[in-house]
């Protein structure tokens, strides 16, 4: 650097337009490595707590939703003859990143029969749907009056087969989820998130 | 300086300036950003760029360090009594690179302290605290207290018995402050006692009230530095230099330097692990999480932090001088110390002054040091103390259990020995703590290796937390239990060991090493060890039913074949069915006949009730499922019960009244062997829980 210097310069700040004379090209190239090498050592120790940081910042991205299984619901014989669905709790073994839960409520299904008049009443297909919303998550309710699913969220109707009844925001019908009688009477549903908002029934990772 | 910066800065006039040109001249125009940035690099350096000049630089990156790396901390901290230890251990073990970030984070917070003590002995030996930098160098002291405020609020967020031990002991300190430290106590600690709140309050104070007051008084610190120019040290000789390039490249190399350090403390433990031969788990790298907090379990190895530790040993100074010598210790003269400080810009207006600060400073600093290598002396001196030198006094002391009178009579009455003998004594002393602190830094270790191999069971860890999980751990609490409720009358020592005996003659029941196993059921079966202290020996049974059995009948070839006898033995073993317990084919085959032997009513069946023999309670223990935990928790809760010894029972007490529901299962699942054990290494558990 081959700038005039004073002895008490320490007060001296050089205004935002003073330019600093060129050096001859030695000192030049010597001042680029410099400041090529300041940046990459000033570079490298900044970027290693950022690095650190978003290595464990985006750990969540490495988590996967539990594989999907069948889960035993209810008795077979607790959902009502007439093909009104009713709701039953999911219980299920829960990992919350280090807290296990031991059988806890993780949703919720409706379950209905379809009806079937005469003797053979109440023994119908049985039907399982997933109680969230697939237009942005709410939790369906059953609108005893008009006698069909309704989402308090946005108004989205569905009837009880699952079918949408437009108009509604929702943009598909209601996510039906596989489900099965067993021997022992239990009604076994193979419990799925799906995403939201989009047309088709795509399941969470 | 350049002539590439003098071509950047004439672009914009000389010629037409290209897209990107045009963009920053956009921004120029409505920032100003390039007279910003141009006033922020072109510092004149006067005398040039030194090393000297690069503390104040470092303290920045190593608080930017902090603040990133705390802020991803954050973003998994959980603040509360049943999730802070929980969080932490996830950070440390289960998220990728958690052991990475809290690692730099907890050394890095170290390297400041460091770093702060030699800024201000740059500061203090260049004179940079006086006129016109007074401000800056009181704001300079401020922004120490904050980042040690926060270094001990830091401290106790892991919520591990560590930290908790530690950070109790500051805020009993801070109760000492006159008239407020109660209150002020109270505030910290969110109540009178430990708990959510005190966590929710020293994380609301580590990364929000002091973070926050540090950066605006570090604004001002840094414009005021900028304002008053940097202080040269004097005498100039050389030409000046440039902020840009020239000390920013010190500065960056010095950074660089911190930040290796920092990370080759982080994985020198994996370097040694790797030229050993072990293989690495990177959750145990970076910084360590000890057993959950336990208020209930007083933790002998708690010490602050290293850069603490002086403040510590500084107290044991005025011990004895009661609550008094701690407020001297703790409050009074810290805080003159400071005041001294504070005053130095005033003091160093003078020459004299100036030098009386150096010499302060520099005292300070070792007497710090010295205060440091004091406590770790005392802590670790057994370490590389000679043992076999103080063989002679420790015998001695021993002998007349340090009584003075003794000594004296044992030394003859000699003066100059006895004078010799009590330095000796001291030595002795000293030995002894260090070695129980060393314990109990060992035992810490155990615990906390413990701790995280539960909180990693697939199970995970209950909603309740993981003190309770660790609470009723049969492998970590069972040895303590054992020792408070079983061992004034119990031994519980291998037999093959050498001090077996010495501790089986002490006790006055039997040793309950390997209670149901083969071993254990043959010794009770062998007429030589019977009546031993590991059985009978020491209780009102000694000359009992059993023995005489043992002794006489047992023995009696004619209708005890050996054979007859091990069948016994793995009928018993079976009954007791031990977690770990495997029969070979043969020993299996033994199982049935021995249980017929047993119920038999003219061999064990004649006293002992077995199965559906008959033979009704009140001459021998029930002997159905003996071992089993059933059995055993019967056993403890009501040895006086018809099943089990009934009148005949000898000063066991009905631990059934008196303990806590669940601690005798503890026991018993400790006796015998049932606790959980890992399946696979750390790293495979890791590799499992990420599919």
């Amino acid at each position: 650097m081959s700038e005039p210097t004073g002895k008490n310069s320490s007060q001296a700040k050089p205004s935002p337009g003073d330019r600093v004379s060129a050096g001859d090209a030695v000192g030049g190239r010597r001042a680029f490595g410099a400041e090529v090498l300041a940046l990459v050592c000033g570079g490298l120790a900044t970027l290693t707590p950022v690095a650190a940081g978003l290595w464990m910042f985006l750990d969540p991205l490495r988590k996967r939703s539990a594989a999907a299984e069948f889960l035993p619901v209810a008795q077979a014989s607790s959902i009502p003859a007439d093909g009104v669905p009713r709701q039953f709790p999911v219980v299920a073994d829960r990992l919350d990143a280090w807290t296990g839960f031991a059988s806890e409520p993780i949703g919720a299904v409706y379950l209905c029969r379809q009806k079937v008049s005469g003797p053979e009443q109440g023994s119908g297909e049985v039907q399982a749907f997933s109680a969230t919303c697939p237009h942005a998550g709410c939790f369906v309710e059953i609108d005893p009056v008009e006698k069909c699913f309704r989402c308090p969220c946005h108004n989205s109707k569905f009837t009880f087969d699952g079918s949408m009844v437009a108009p509604s925001p929702s943009p598909r019908a209601m996510d039906a989820l596989e489900c099965r009688i067993e021997k022992n009477g239990d009604v076994v549903v193979k419990w799925e998130n799906f995403y939201t908002g989009i047309a088709g029934k795509v399941p969470r990772l | 300086m350049s002539t590439i910066h003098q071509q950047k800065n004439s672009d914009s006039v000389q010629c037409k300036p290209g897209l990107l040109g045009q963009l920053a001249n956009f921004f120029d125009d409505r920032t100003g950003y390039r007279a910003l940035v141009h006033e922020t690099l072109y510092e004149r350096v006067p005398g040039g760029a030194r090393w000297r000049y690069v503390w104040g630089s470092t303290l920045v990156f190593a608080f930017m360090t902090q603040l990133i790396t705390g802020l991803v901390l954050w973003s998994s901290y959980s603040a509360g009594a049943q999730s802070a230890w929980e969080s932490v251990y996830f950070i440390q073990h289960e998220m990728a690179g958690g052991w990475l970030l809290r690692g730099i984070h907890h050394v890095m917070a170290q390297a400041m302290v460091v770093l702060l003590a030699l800024h201000l002995m740059q500061v203090v030996i260049d004179g940079a605290y006086r006129a016109p930098r007074e401000v800056n160098f009181w704001l300079g002291l401020v922004l120490m207290m904050l980042v040690l405020g926060m270094a001990l609020t830091g401290y106790l967020l892991p919520w591990d018995q560590k930290g908790y031990w530690s950070t109790r002991v500051a805020t009993n300190l801070a109760g000492l402050v006159p008239v407020l430290g109660p209150s002020i106590q109270q505030v910290v600690v969110g109540g009178s006692d430990y708990g959510h709140h005190t966590l929710t309050r020293f994380f609301a104070l580590h990364a929000g009230f002091l973070p926050a007051t540090l950066v605006l008084m570090l604004v001002v610190h840094l414009s005021l530095f900028r304002k008053h120019g940097l202080c040269a040290r004097q005498p100039i000789v050389r030409a000046d230099g440039m902020f840009w390039p020239d000390q920013v490249l010190k500065d960056a190399v010095a950074c660089l330097a911190v930040m290796a350090v920092v990370l080759g403390v982080i994985l020198m433990p994996a370097l040694v692990a790797m030229l050993e031969g072990r293989p690495i788990v990177l959750g145990e790298l970076g910084a360590e999480l000890a057993a959950p907090a336990d208020p209930s379990l007083p933790y002998a190895a708690a010490r602050p932090e290293w850069y603490f530790l002086f403040l510590f040993q500084f107290l044991k100074v005025f011990e004895g001088w009661g609550a008094s010598g701690e407020f001297l210790g703790a409050i009074v003269v810290p805080g003159l110390v400071m005041g001294a400080m504070f005053l130095m810009p005033i003091i160093g207006r003078w020459n004299l002054g100036h030098r009386f600060n150096i010499v302060f400073t520099l005292s300070l600093m070792a007497g710090i040091g010295l205060l440091t290598a004091l406590a770790l002396n005392e802590d670790y001196c057994s370490l590389w103390m000679d043992k076999a030198s103080l063989a002679e006094a420790d015998a001695l002391y021993r002998q007349t259990e340090g009584d003075s009178k003794k000594v004296a009579e044992a030394l003859g009455g000699d003066q100059a020995k006895i004078a010799a003998m009590q330095k000796k004594f001291a030595t002795l002393a000293a030995f002894r703590h260090s070695q129980s602190f060393l314990a109990a830094v060992a035992e810490a270790e155990v615990a906390g290796v413990r701790a995280i191999e539960l909180a990693s069971r697939p199970e995970r860890i209950p909603p309740s937390g993981a003190l309770e999980l660790f609470r009723s751990d049969a492998k970590s609490q069972g040895p303590r239990l054992f020792a408070q409720k079983c061992a004034s009358c119990h031994s519980h020592v291998d037999p093959a060991l050498p001090q077996a005996t010495e501790q089986m003659a002490k006790s006055s029941a039997a040793n309950l090493f390997g209670f149901g196993s083969a071993a254990w059921v043959r010794g009770l079966l062998d007429p030589l060890q019977v009546d031993g202290p590991g059985y009978f020996g020491n209780t009102a049974h000694k000359d009992g039913d059993m023995v005489n059995f043992v002794k006489n009948d047992l023995a009696d070839r004619d209708t005890w074949k050996l054979n007859d006898i091990e069948a016994v033995i793995a009928a018993m073993n079976a009954e007791a069915g031990l977690p770990d317990q495997s029969f070979t084919e043969g020993t299996a085959a033994l199982i049935e006949p021995g249980r017929s032997l047993i119920a038999d009513t003219q061999r064990c069946g004649s006293c002992h009730t077995f199965r559906d023999n008959g033979t009704e309670f009140g001459s021998a223990p029930d002997i159905t499922g003996w071992g089993s935990r059933e059995w055993l928790i019967g056993l403890i809760t009501d040895p006086t019960h018809e099943r089990f010894y009934g009148d005949t029972n000898d000063r066991m007490p009905r631990f059934g009244q008196t303990e806590k529901e669940g601690q005798i299962e503890i026991i018993v699942d400790w006796l015998r062997g049932e606790w959980y054990r890992p399946r696979a290494t750390k790293q495979a558990v890791a590799v499992q829980s990420s599919p």
